[in-house]
């Protein structure tokens, strides 16, 4: 929906004539991203750390100002941290784990994340869209294969069996441009989606909701709080949540029948505002008004065109699972998109991306679908229900459990193809087919450090020392051993990954757990390998 | 108050929140109160202990 709240440019970037622009024959790349939002410049980085040249084309040359997503989950942060650019994340947003539900007016329920401690990222950061946007592109800057080109605007798709023939449009005028590969990253309104024709299937939630960001001087502790039928806003649901900057993310359920143009006027904001906030002054910097979709392509791979993020799948904002789940699905390609494209593996290793990531997407859609059901019922008798739920939630703890003012993305422990059934039971954090949990370590020159950081981009062993010679991992393969190259000293590495002396893990390039082990078994290893590149 | 049990026992609460919603999707309020009676019969009778039916009605009629 458009906002009548012009959106300002935050920062700008220059259009560039590529050469590709003027080339006599059609110019083929390896891999084109459409759309330079977190999603789009997440898949570009990896590429370009992963050794693949890669064209990224968005078709603005700017990054609009309003926050859009603001809360990351440590998942994206550790994925940003590998790309170089998560320690000033986390040093420029604001760490919380405290949110607080109300109804009316009286704290019904407060729940902590209680991360894992020990871990280098936090549970979450707020932080504008803007902020994360902007380190990205300069992070892409850095990087001699990311192409980055603004004002390239995808205008025509042609499928071919082993490429994609593109038209984009420019100020200089279009150009064609074959690529091996499309990632497709435009977006809720991804034009790729449409040039292909394809449509989502789901749901399309009836209430609206207003977003606005306040800039505001407020000494309130960090928390997210969310209250139901609040006296500031009788009858709907209302969210703060503080960002940077002081500036504050505000949600204001309106209801199915509220007028979208009339409710964006920022003197209506003002005023709905104010009955919020009282007599505390604050500026408007960016309102909204929305209705939610839960919604996902039936295939998320069509040819030589691949969709993530928004671009393929839509959520509530309740679940912080938009952009995250939209980032993971970039980190999910990536590693197999480039072994691909280097020969080390089959096109259908790219399926399993499919695979993976439809369980994650399935995922967020439930969650997503049963908070917004519980935040906006459908009809008398299902807030009669709701209702229910609140009034008993002071005195029975069950109907707590059951207050859902959106469930928080975590990583989705894939149940996989890519990894190979445990023969002997791990207890522990740690999950097959989930991201290794963080643990802290102290490094070889004796100062303190984490696991994830000291993590190669490709398969890497994991061994924990037994006394013997570490074992020499198979090919493709490095070996990192616990007790040699790094120590656990607290015991956190051994606790949450249940080791015991000589056990091995084998980690995919995007650090999930795919197979373990109590003893080293080459054969093995390399049969768990191949397994995780799709050969068998 | 004793033999009522009013922690969570569900594993994933939202899941039984969400089959009781979808159970009165579509049904006006008069309908809807019309199941949640043959509801709290069929699981009183499930639970089959008096005790635990008076408190779990004190603990309803109490939270408004």
């Amino acid at each position: 929906m458009s906002a009548m709240f012009e959106r300002k440019s935050v920062y700008r970037y220059d259009y560039r004539r590529s050469p590709d622009q003027a080339a006599r024959a059609i110019v083929r790349r390896p891999v084109v991203v459409v759309g330079a939002g977190p999603v789009g410049l997440a898949a570009a980085i990896d590429l370009g750390l992963r050794g693949v040249p890669v064209v990224l084309i968005d078709d603005a040359d700017r990054i609009g100002e309003g926050s859009r997503g603001i809360c990351w989950s440590k998942r994206t942060l550790e994925i940003c941290d590998r790309f170089g650019v998560g320690e000033s994340l986390v040093a420029q947003g604001v760490t919380w784990k405290i949110g607080k539900l109300y109804r009316g007016s009286d704290l019904v329920f407060s729940f902590d994340l209680l991360p894992e401690d020990g871990h280098k990222m936090p549970a979450f950061i707020n932080l504008q869209q803007f902020y994360l946007e902007k380190a990205l592109v300069e992070r892409a800057n850095e990087l001699d294969l990311v192409d980055l080109r603004w004002k390239n605007r995808l205008i025509a798709v042609e499928q071919h069996n082993d490429h994609v023939l593109l038209t984009i449009d420019t100020p200089d005028g279009p150009y064609s441009l074959e690529a091996d590969w499309l990632i497709a990253a435009d977006g809720a309104r991804s034009s790729t989606r449409d040039l292909l024709g394809l449509s989502f299937s789901g749901v399309t939630f009836e209430d609206k909701f207003l977003i606005a960001d306040i800039r505001m001087a407020a000494d309130l502790p960090t928390e997210r709080r969310f209250w139901f039928d609040p006296p500031f806003h009788s009858g709907q649901s209302a969210l703060m949540h503080r960002q940077p900057d002081n500036v504050w993310r505000i949600d204001l359920q309106l209801g199915p029948d509220a007028d979208v143009a009339e409710e964006q006027k920022p003197e209506r904001v003002t005023a709905r505002l104010k009955r919020m906030l009282g007599e505390r002054p604050f500026e408007l910097e960016w309102i909204s008004v929305y209705r939610f979709n839960c919604r996902r392509l039936d295939r998320f791979i069509h040819g030589r065109v691949v969709f993530v993020g928004d671009a393929a799948h839509q959520v509530s904002p309740f679940g912080a699972r938009g952009a995250n789940s939209g980032i993971q699905d970039a980190e999910n390609l990536v590693w197999k998109l480039a072994l691909v494209i280097k020969g080390e593996a089959s096109e259908a290793l790219i399926g399993s991306y499919e695979t993976e990531r439809i369980q994650a997407a399935d995922e967020n859609i439930r969650h997503s679908t049963r908070s917004t059901d519980f935040i906006a019922p459908h009809s008398a008798a299902e807030r009669a229900l709701r209702n229910a739920v609140l009034a008993l939630a002071p005195t029975a703890e069950f109907a707590r459990r059951m207050i859902n003012s959106g469930r928080l993305s975590v990583a989705t422990v894939y149940d996989s193809p890519l990894s190979t059934a445990d023969e002997s039971p791990f207890a522990g954090s740690a999950r097959l087919g989930a991201p290794l949990p963080d643990c802290p370590i102290r490094n070889a020159d004796g100062s303190a450090g984490y696991l994830l950081e000291n993590l190669g981009d490709d398969f890497t062993l994991l061994t924990f020392k037994n006394g013997a010679p570490p074992p020499s991992a198979p090919e493709g393969v490095s070996r990192f051993s616990v007790g040699i190259d790094i120590d656990d000293p607290d015991g956190a590495a051994a606790r949450r990954l249940d080791a015991t002396p000589g056990a091995v893990y084998l980690l995919r390039p995007d650090h999930h757990l795919c197979a373990r082990w109590r003893s080293y078994d080459r054969g093995k290893v390399a049969a768990a390998r191949d397994r995780a590149l799709g050969k068998s | 108050m004793a033999k009522l049990v009013t922690a969570s026992q569900f594993a994933d609460p939202d899941a039984a929140y969400v089959a009781l919603v979808e159970a009165r999707r579509g049904l006006d309020e008069q309908a809807a109160a019309a199941l949640d009676a043959r509801l709290a019969l069929i699981l009183a009778n499930h639970i089959g202990d008096i005790e635990v039916l008076k408190e779990a009605i004190a603990v309803a009629k109490a939270a408004t």
